[in-house]
């Protein structure tokens, strides 16, 4: 455990103060990790391309968990990939979002009903932040999620325990 | 007054404070929570096995010389296939002799026997009853044992 991270049960103002810092820090630099699992993963490097550009917002992509902050799951999750996700998650350093494109990482999509081998929502092994509805959502409803997810983080306690959180 | 190696030392302190101040800083703040999973090393989401340090027989630098030498030949011949027509039987002689030297080569090599690879007989250990994990020549030492103890 770090020295400070949760161990206070009332705000503090100065604590505040600093929190904010680091949340304002932490949503402008959403490094998300580089990998697609179907066809969501085209729509998310359109949105990585110029036209919707993610740099504007400090998203940028990254090839090892250690680095990034947010994992897009864009696309089909298959059972032998899941127990993969949840390794690359759990690789990656706190703080670590998740955000989930699309149907079939919403909820199986398509496979809902049928689909043998599909992990019916990436939610089952992995704690998801936002969920991208579509199949596959525009590079818009992606950048929309992106933008909820900062929200979430700029209301976010660092040095509060969650339960104190009035 | 300061002399310039004590300029110098401020900036070793100076450095020092610095950088202490920053690591203090980002101790007090950070998530610090590992777990197994997280210390793992990372491997594309697989469960890494083995030595980072592979090696690989050194009999397969021949192997890619030789495999260079010939597709450099090929290269070489692609462009000569173009202008065949009108350099004619001259062409044809130069890459003849071209071909027939890298033969030779390849002859060579064969006879010196660089191409031979003989497979070493691996060591395939097994259980025993009551001694346990044994090398596959575990028999011939144990009579080896018996008649140095016999004389």
């Amino acid at each position: 455990m770090g020295m400070l991270d949760k161990k206070y049960h009332d705000s503090n103002i100065i604590i505040v103060g600093l929190e904010s810092a680091l949340n304002w820090a932490r949503k402008n630099s959403l490094w998300y990790e580089q990998f697609g699992l179907a066809c969501c993963a085209i729509e998310m490097m359109a949105t990585a391309a110029s036209r919707y550009d993610f740099d504007r917002f400090g998203i940028i992509p990254r090839s090892s968990p250690r680095q990034a902050d947010v994992m897009i799951v864009a696309g089909t999750v298959t059972m032998k990939m899941a127990s993969r996700i949840l390794r690359l998650y759990e690789q990656m350093s706190e703080p670590r979002y998740v955000i989930s494109m699309g149907s079939c990482s919403n909820c199986g999509g398509p496979y809902w009903e049928h689909g043998y081998h599909v992990l019916k929502g990436v939610d089952k092994v992995v704690p998801v932040d936002v969920y991208v509805p579509g199949c596959p959502p525009r590079p818009e409803a992606l950048l929309e999620g992106f933008l909820k997810l900062q929200e979430k983080i700029t209301g976010e306690t660092i040095l509060q325990k969650k339960e104190s959180v009035k | 007054m300061l002399t310039d190696f004590g300029y110098i030392l401020l900036f070793i302190v100076t450095g020092a404070i610095f950088v202490g101040v920053a690591l203090f800083v980002a101790k007090l703040v950070r998530p610090d929570r590992p777990n197994e999973i997280k210390l793992m090393t990372y491997e594309c989401g697989e469960i890494p096995f083995g030595d980072a340090r592979v090696q690989f027989n050194n009999r397969f630098y021949i192997i890619g010389l030789m495999f260079l030498i010939f597709e450099v030949e090929i290269l070489l011949l692609f462009p000569w296939a173009v202008v065949f027509k009108e350099i004619g039987w001259f062409a044809f002689a130069a890459m003849f002799v071209f071909v027939f030297l890298i033969f030779i080569g390849f002859i060579y090599e064969l006879g010196k026997g660089q191409l031979k690879w003989d497979i070493p007989k691996p060591r395939v250990p097994r259980y025993v009853e009551g001694v346990g994990v044994v090398d596959d020549d575990y028999e011939e030492k144990k009579v080896n044992e018996a008649v140095l103890q016999t004389e």
